[in-house]
């Protein structure tokens, strides 16, 4: 039996805590781990919980990051619950076996606590490595802050489990900002939380012995496209479930969760999207410049990055005037990952909308209000000119000459 | 002679893997490729032997996979000792043996990779490599004679 942890209505708790808690209170049965600056704790606490008695678990240390999600694979494939937590590098060398876990359908939990990727080598959080997971098949939740990496994580093996879902998922957190940042998190108690997790419900388990199988399965090109269309499919149709599980989180904890989240965008002419620690920051700057200069501001924050609400980002965006987003990853020669979903989402509105990309916030530099605000004047400028006014690829927060790329056809 | 369906079940190297045969769509395929080994329960089929086994079509066993062999093994019954180390170091689980005594050659999984040749003590082999098209008799017939030990000379 595992002891008792003793819990109170509101704890003070940063994002590394509030994500291990979720483990436990989900009675994770396997974390293989190879622990990673800022997303240590996860995985540390985890491992205390099992040593402790708090929970009946098993914690496998193991020798590097490719084969933590590699062990986790394998717990995964024979019927357990299933969690790790990475960062940056880490992730980076996970990356081979992400796709692994999602080809195999294997419904595993990674807490990623963002980092960027070196070089130069750097411990702070940018999106870097949450972009390098992109296409992974995984699905990829946004938390803003630890109260929401709370939540979030235990919507996630839900989400993963689900018979009609059966992927993994990730839930992202900003490293430090989030994942270092004691704030109020309001706990489930263990059994509500328990309660709405549920027991897991393996399918093709690899203890079954009644019914062995074959995992990971070599197919070339008269089957490896048909394997991979459905995987493509799965994901795509995970949103109904995502929604579901949501909106039963909301009426068990109060707290309402959509794959978009809007604030102020009623009347809003011009618009900062984001994701991360940088919603909270967008939210008081259009609050702000809305007084100061009467500019019709509102945000839009990306909760689910995959799936990509495509058809979601449109509705809400649809007879907006311009569009500002952010993408906190260097491009690498290219529009920011983040602003070609969201333009190609407009490219098809019935308005469509001025849409420029903000590169901003690299290795943990820090987006301030103004710096969002100047986001603002910019789209009200171009809303007012009638055509983007600057490049479309600028950079904020940056020293040094200001630095763009590429100019609209449309002016 | 080798009889070529020696210990098969009806569905043994039934199916070629390059063959176009029942290729199935996308939404047919099996959820994140994992293959079933067995048709129905299969709880205790360790015990059972491979020809009272009921293997899956996604099972190996079922498909032919030695189109790519150029040389294969032929077995000597005469010669053999049954000592059953092709048994041991097949790679393919081809070498066929029921109560520790050899019997053959799973023709329909062995690769010719020939290790079984390598490893048999015997002299001459009970075990050599012909060409894959060579007749099973006609090999059997040009087995060569036992090798006799060279005297060392004294002078080396």
């Amino acid at each position: 039996m595992a002891v008792k942890f003793d819990l109170n209505e509101r704890e003070v708790w940063d994002g590394n805590y509030a994500a291990s808690q979720a483990l436990r209170q989900a009675d994770v049965d396997v974390v293989v781990a190879y622990p990673i600056t800022p997303s240590t704790p996860i995985v540390e606490n985890y491992g205390a919980y099992v040593g402790n008695g708090y929970i009946n678990g098993e914690f496998v240390m193991v020798e590097s990051e490719h084969a933590a999600m590699s062990g986790c694979i394998g717990a995964s494939a024979a019927g357990g619950r299933v969690s790790t937590a990475t960062s940056s590098q880490g992730f980076a060398l996970m990356v081979e076996v992400l796709y692994q876990a999602s080809g195999m359908r294997l419904p595993i939990v990674l807490n990623v606590v963002n980092r960027a990727l070196a070089a130069p080598l750097n411990v702070r959080g940018d999106h870097a490595d949450m972009y390098l997971g992109r296409d992974s098949g995984w699905i990829q939740m946004g938390a803003f802050n630890a109260q929401e990496a709370y939540d979030l994580a235990l919507c996630a093996f839900k989400i993963a489990e689900n018979h009609s879902v059966r992927l993994p998922v990730m839930v992202h957190q900003d490293g430090f900002i989030t994942s270092h940042t004691a704030q109020n998190v309001y706990p489930l108690t263990d059994e509500k939380a328990y309660g709405f997790v549920g027991d897991i419900v393996p399918v093709d388990d690899m203890l079954d012995f009644s019914r062995p199988v074959t995992y990971g399965a070599q197919t070339e090109e008269d089957w490896h496209f048909e394997h991979k269309a459905k995987q493509h499919k799965a994901i795509m149709d995970s949103k109904g479930v995502i929604d579901e599980v949501f909106a039963e989180f909301e009426k068990l904890s109060g707290r309402k969760y959509s794959r978009i989240e809007t604030y102020d965008m009623e009347d809003a002419d011009v618009v900062l999207i984001g994701l991360g620690t940088t919603v909270e920051t967008a939210r008081v700057a259009a609050k702000e410049i809305r007084k100061e200069k009467g500019i019709k501001a509102g945000v839009l924050a990306i909760r689910c990055f995959r799936p990509f609400p495509l058809d979601e980002v449109r509705e809400a965006l649809e007879g907006v005037k311009s569009i500002g987003v952010t993408d906190r990853s260097s491009p690498g020669g290219a529009m920011g990952a983040f602003y070609n979903e969201v333009a190609a989402a407009m490219a098809t509105s019935k308005s469509r909308p001025m849409v420029t990309d903000y590169i901003y916030g690299l290795g943990g530099r820090d987006l301030s209000i103004e710096n969002c605000k100047q986001i603002f004047i910019d789209q009200q400028a171009n809303a007012d000119a009638g055509h983007i006014t600057t490049d479309l690829q600028q950079f904020t927060g940056l020293r040094g000459p200001a630095l763009g790329f590429f100019k609209t056809g449309r002016s | 002679m080798q009889d070529l369906n020696l210990l098969a079940n009806d569905n043994r190297g039934q199916s070629q893997l390059e063959a176009g045969f029942d290729l199935m769509g996308w939404d047919e395929v099996t959820q994140g490729s994992v293959l079933p080994s067995f048709d129905g329960d299969a709880t205790g089929i360790a015990n059972k032997k491979a020809e009272e086994r009921s293997y899956s079509g996604f099972n190996s066993y079922t498909a032919s996979v030695a189109s790519w062999r150029v040389q294969k093994p032929v077995f000597n019954r005469d010669i053999c000792i049954d000592c059953q180390n092709c048994w041991v170091w097949c790679p393919d689980s081809s070498i066929l043996s029921r109560d520790k005594q050899m019997l053959g050659i799973d023709y329909d999984h062995c690769k010719g990779c020939e290790v079984c040749v390598e490893v048999c003590p015997t002299n001459p082999k009970s075990l050599l490599m012909f060409n894959e098209h060579a007749d099973l008799e006609e090999s059997l017939a040009s087995w060569p004679e036992k090798k006799k030990k060279e005297k060392k000379s004294k002078e080396a």
